[in-house]
């Protein structure tokens, strides 16, 4: 009976407990398999220990090409997306307008958008603007998918902003130039960051739109996606895990810096 | 992501009334506006009204496509592929219930159980968006594999007998068969129907769950009545957040499921980069968009949360 009712206490820990352990298993096969060597040309089942995968990183043709293409576009993109969309966001708080609504509308859309659609009336522009498919018109897609995102973010935080520090810059007789970099800029610092990175997040693991636009450019992703047709060599899991693993360092260290700072106001 | 999840910020104090600026200043926020409206004017908009020209056109690749009004493209794609559509909505709509489920207790977990562990567990729910999904969506194969662990233990268990009896696999097997489709898509999209949730309970005050059992309502009774109504807003984002991109995927349905399992995106794909049946492929996008939007428009109306951005 004891039994019975601690279960029931926990119910809701264990299923949780439950449901993280679905979404964690895939990283922990990725990782177990970047140690594999695998016998044939896919990588699906385990044969026996060996780290020359690791060794090794960049040893498949094109894998760290693909994966510097796929950086130059995620930065490209992110920088677009974050100047067009930061500039959006404080005309929508800061200044009224005609037309909000539809540029509302025009804002949510994409976000509201299966990819697959936007993919391909994307191509069909393109094709019939008989466009050279490639780099730019890769970039062009990501720019234009990742800036939704990046107005919402920095929406938020502009919105939370106290106007009254900036007429206090004003009244202090900082220029509007002066009181944009000085005051403006560095508040809303944190939303534009968490827009540009979420751009960046997005960007870099796109594959539908890219598929469809990219022309015979390679992605990271498509380079994935081809590899599963072809053989999945066992470096696909070593980028795998080592982007995981740099992404955890990456957030465990803002956290503790974040805690420092605390520690120290307190 | 963080569209429907972000939290409303705490509104600064109103600004006092600004004078409208004259001249010049007038301006200011269209020059702001411009360039990013453009580029989605151009890069989002524009496209579509080309797809849905695309879509009336005939002709072939070698002499060229001219717009003929030829509606009844319309009609013979959607003879053709209405399987795959009735799939997609059925496997996405599975997909999206089955992430309710699963994903409301870790919601929970994190908002009210988790304690100092709070922010570990977040993290280990976002962290794995950073090995790139392609490789998640290909370490599936491994696990649920012929002869593998997973299919071994459904097999002693006998669940593959049911699941066969079900139609949703088919002999020994769960790859290549719809239950290893939904599985993925289930997989893939967990993490947006968890933020949003986790994001709307949250902001629940606790005081609220000591209040009603105070006034002797048992936990059911708390969660039925209190937790569950105030985190509708989450639910409703959650599951749109979900449902829309698994009705558009075919990652999934290529690389776990097989030639039954194809779904609206599949064939949208192979039209327009194998086939290249243009007007085929941007119809079935066409009414792909519509189908999504009514569905969307109406379940939010139903549900009462216009201001989702």
């Amino acid at each position: 009976m004891t039994f019975v009712n601690w279960l029931r206490r926990h119910l809701v820990v264990i299923a949780g407990l439950l449901t993280l352990g679905y979404l964690l298993l895939p990283n922990v096969v990725v990782t177990v398999f970047s140690f594999n060597k695998p016998k044939g040309r896919f990588n699906y089942e385990w044969q026996r220990f060996s780290a020359d995968a690791w060794k090794d990183p960049c040893g498949v043709s094109d894998l760290c090409g693909s994966l510097s293409v796929s950086l130059q576009i995620a930065f490209w993109a992110t920088l677009g997306a974050t100047v067009l969309g930061t500039m959006i966001a404080f005309a929508l708080v800061r200044y009224r307008f005609r037309a909000r609504g539809a540029v509302n509308s025009l804002i949510f859309l994409p976000m509201a958008m299966p990819e697959v659609v936007m993919a391909a009336s994307l191509l069909t522009l393109f094709l019939n603007l008989g466009a050279q498919l490639g780099f730019w018109t890769v970039l062009i897609a990501h720019i234009m998918f990742c800036l939704s995102f990046v107005v919402v973010a920095v929406k938020a935080r502009v919105m939370s902003m106290d106007p009254s520090l900036e007429q206090a810059a004003q009244d202090l007789y900082a220029g509007p130039a002066q009181t944009f970099l000085r005051v403006t800029l560095p508040l809303a610092a944190p939303g534009i960051a968490a827009g540009a990175l979420l751009a960046f997040a997005l960007s870099f693991d796109d594959f539908i739109i890219t598929n469809f636009n990219a022309g015979s450019l390679v992605t990271f992703p498509m380079f994935v996606w081809g590899s599963a047709q072809r053989g999945t060599p066992v470096q696909i899991n070593v980028i795998g895990t080592a982007m995981f693993v740099v992404a955890v360092l990456f957030v465990l260290a803002g956290m503790l810096i974040g805690n420092r700072r605390k520690r120290q106001k307190a | 992501m963080s569209t429907l999840t972000e939290a409303p910020p705490p509104l600064a104090p109103p600004a006092p009334e600004q004078k409208p600026p004259r001249g010049r200043g007038r301006l200011v926020p269209y020059w702001l506006l411009l360039p990013g409206i453009l580029w989605l004017l151009v890069f989002f908009l524009m496209p579509m009204v080309y797809q849905a020209s695309t879509s009336v056109q005939t002709g072939s690749l070698e002499e060229g496509y001219k717009v003929t009004w030829h509606f009844a493209t319309y009609w013979d794609a959607l003879a053709e592929y209405w399987p795959q559509f009735l799939r997609s909505v059925l496997y996405a709509g599975t997909a999206t219930v089955l992430c309710l489920l699963l994903g409301y207790p870790l919601a929970y977990l994190i908002a009210f159980r988790a304690g100092r562990w709070r922010n570990v567990v977040l993290i280990l729910v976002i962290a794995p968006f950073f090995t790139s999904f392609l490789i998640r969506t290909l370490a599936w194969k491994t696990i649920l594999s012929d002869g593998g662990p997973v299919v071994g233990a459904l097999n002693t268990l006998h669940v593959l007998d049911v699941t066969n009896w079900l139609g949703i696999t088919a002999g020994d097997r769960v790859l290549a068969t719809p239950l290893a489709v939904v599985c993925g898509l289930t997989y893939n999209f967990l993490p947006f129907m968890i933020l949003p949730l986790y994001t709307s309970l949250e902001r629940i005050d606790p005081r609220l769950h000591e209040a009603a059992g105070d006034l002797y309502a048992r936990p059911s009774t708390t969660f039925r009545k209190v937790t569950f109504p105030l985190s509708m807003p989450g639910v409703v984002s959650g599951t749109l957040l979900t449902f829309i991109p698994a009705s558009g995927d075919y990652v999934n349905a290529e690389l776990l499921g097989s030639t039954d399992t194809r779904m609206v995106g599949n064939v949208i794909q192979t039209q327009f980069l194998r086939v290249l049946d243009y007007p085929t492929a941007a119809a079935l996008s066409f009414i792909l968009m519509a189908a999504i939007l009514i569905m969307v428009t109406l379940y939010i109306r139903r549900s009462g949360t216009e201001d989702l951005v």
